[in-house]
C-alpha cells in the first residue's frame, strides 16, 4: 500500500535527460513520419514514465510498480519537445484513493528546461487487488 | 469559424474523417524500442498469458500516440497540440499474425478564440479502447493545408 505521507511530496531527478534527433526520429517512424523537427504530442512519455518510476521506487513511498496498470494519460504541452532539448523531471504523486480494493494513484510529471516549464503530464495508475 | 483551405470549416460540430491504423506485433516492438517500454505483457504471449490476458495487447501509449497522430496530421503538425488526453478503457488485443485496427475519429466540441477542442473516440474490432479522448488545439500555430 501506498504510505499517505507520500501524496503531494515532490520528487526531482539529480540529472537532467539531453533529447537527440534519433530518438525523436525513432518515435516519429513508429507512426509513419519521417523528417519531423518537433517531437510527437506523446513522446515525453519515453521521459517521464522511467524517470517517474525511478523518482517514485523509494521504498518509503510504497508503490508497487510490477502490479500496475496505465488507467489514463494526458499531457500539457507548453511547447514542443526539440533536438538539444536538457529536460529535468520532477513527479508528484497529486492524488491517491482505495476503490474496491484497488489503489488509484495519479501522478504528475513535470519536465522543465532550466527554469522553462515544457510539458506536464499526469498519469493515474490502478495498482490491481 | 476558421477557413484554413480545408475541406470543411473549423466550427463546433465538425467531424474530422475517421482513419484506420494498423496494429501488429512488429509494431509492438518497433513501439517498445522507441518508447523504451520493454514491458513484456506487449510482447510475449506466454507471458501476456500468465498474467490473466487473453493474449498480448498494446501498450495503452501506442494507441495514444496514433491518435495523436490522426490529430497531428488532421492540425499539419506536432506543433499546433496543446493538451491531449485519453483513458485506457480495454486493451487492443494483437495475436501473432494477426493485424488489428485502430480506428479513429474526432469531432470538434468547441472553437474559443485561438483554440480548438476536439473530442476523439477510437475502437479496435468494434470496442472502444480509448475513451475520454479529448485535445486541445492552437488554431493559429495549424499550417494551412
Amino acid at each position: 500500500m501506498l504510505n499517505p505521507d507520500s501524496v503531494g511530496r515532490t520528487f526531482t531527478g539529480a540529472n537532467v535527460v539531453t533529447v537527440t534527433q534519433s530518438e525523436i526520429d525513432a518515435f516519429a517512424g513508429v507512426l509513419g513520419e519521417s523528417n519531423v523537427i518537433v517531437a510527437p504530442p506523446t513522446f515525453s512519455i519515453r521521459i517521464t514514465l522511467a524517470q517517474s518510476q525511478q523518482l517514485l521506487s523509494d521504498p518509503d513511498v510504497g508503490l508497487d510498480w510490477s502490479r500496475l496498470v496505465h488507467g489514463d494519460q494526458k499531457f500539457q504541452i507548453h511547447r514542443p519537445i526539440v533536438a538539444g532539448d536538457t529536460l529535468r523531471c520532477s513527479s508528484t504523486i497529486e492524488n491517491y484513493k482505495v476503490a474496491a480494493g484497488n489503489e488509484i494513484v495519479t501522478v504528475r510529471s513535470d519536465l522543465h528546461a532550466g527554469n522553462e516549464l515544457v510539458v506536464s503530464t499526469w498519469s493515474t495508475l490502478v495498482v490491481r487487488a | 469559424m476558421v477557413n484554413l483551405g480545408r475541406a470543411s470549416m473549423i466550427e463546433i460540430g465538425s467531424v474530422i474523417e475517421q482513419r484506420i491504423f494498423w496494429i501488429d506485433r512488429g509494431l509492438l516492438k518497433a513501439y517498445a524500442d522507441a518508447s523504451g517500454d520493454q514491458n513484456p505483457i506487449h510482447q510475449d504471449e506466454a507471458f501476456a498469458k500468465s498474467v490473466g490476458l487473453p493474449d498480448v495487447i498494446a501498450h495503452g501509449m501506442l494507441t495514444m500516440a496514433l491518435v495523436g497522430k490522426f490529430i497531428t496530421d488532421w492540425a499539419g503538425g506536432s506543433a499546433p497540440v496543446k493538451e491531449f488526453s485519453g483513458r485506457f478503457v480495454k486493451p487492443v488485443i494483437v495475436p501473432a499474425g494477426a493485424k488489428v485496427d485502430l480506428t479513429v475519429s474526432g469531432t470538434i466540441t468547441d472553437v474559443q478564440g485561438d483554440d480548438v477542442r476536439i473530442d476523439i473516440v477510437a475502437t479496435s474490432a468494434g470496442i472502444k479502447v480509448l475513451g475520454m479522448s479529448k485535445a486541445l488545439v492552437s488554431i493559429s500555430q495549424m499550417s494551412p493545408l
